[in-house]
């Protein structure tokens, strides 16, 4: 298992990627599911900043990684305000272009992405677990 | 994230290296809306050293894309798209959406 603590701003995100793609070629994740993996962390920590603090800058992302027999668990704490992911429209895939609203993509991909997506709310502390499976 | 612009006779190419991101993407839109601004709607994007795009690049792409095809005067196609990142096109429905091409030679021809 290891543990990050991460600044609550956009420039963490490439090092969040970095942490997750070694950690997840050494739970043995192949090269397209270390991809997806590192596409839903992305879109996950985005949100975190953007929905759960409001902006940057105003509080710390805590990841942690563990990889387990068939696959790794990601978990990702912040002390923001809680996300609701029920709250978040499915954006409609197959609609024509004009009509194309793209709010609730990232959170669409993170589900399509991984095999697991769980939200956990308690006083003042969110956690967002993921498990990726390897095939 | 580097970005290089070559404009050519009949579009402008926009190479685009490393990763598109939520910190990133502002100057992706910030370089498209210059091309725009400048009368040119016409654009390839080269993915062909893109290692990741998330969805705040992919909001860039379908705005710029509404911007340039509106009243049929341009369009932005995709040119060597790596595999990881055509099964996230794919995923969230973009491949029906964008043109695209193998490489930029093709995508440039298609002007």
């Amino acid at each position: 298992m290891s543990t990050r603590i991460f600044p609550g701003r956009y420039e963490s995100l490439a090092e969040v990627a970095e942490f997750v793609r070694f950690e997840a070629k050494e739970a043995g994740l192949s090269f397209k599911e270390v991809f997806e993996l590192e596409t839903a962390v992305d879109e996950a920590v985005s949100n975190i900043i953007e929905h759960a603090y409001g902006g940057e800058g105003i509080g710390e992302i805590i990841c942690t990684t563990t990889p387990v027999e068939d696959g790794i668990l990601i978990i990702l704490e912040d002390h923001g305000q809680p996300f609701d992911p029920s709250c978040v429209p499915v954006p409609d895939i197959n609609t024509h272009l004009k009509n194309r609203k793209n709010h609730g993509l990232g959170y669409f991909l993170m589900c399509q992405l991984m095999d697991d997506v769980r939200f956990e709310f308690t006083n003042n502390h969110n956690k967002l677990t993921l498990f990726k499976q390897h095939r | 994230m580097e970005i290089k612009t070559t404009q050519f006779k009949h579009c402008d190419v926009v190479k685009v290296t490393g990763r598109v991101d939520s910190a990133t993407s502002p100057r992706l839109a910030e370089e498209f809306a210059k091309i725009n601004d400048d009368g040119r709607y016409k654009i390839v994007m080269d993915f062909s050293d893109l290692e990741f795009i998330s969805s705040a690049g992919l909001r860039v792409l379908i705005s710029t894309l509404k911007n340039c095809r509106r009243y049929n005067r341009g369009d932005l196609v995709l040119a060597g798209m790596p595999e990881n990142i055509h099964s996230v096109f794919d995923l969230a429905g973009f491949t029906s959406i964008f043109k695209i091409y193998d490489d930029v030679l093709s995508a440039v021809g298609s002007y």
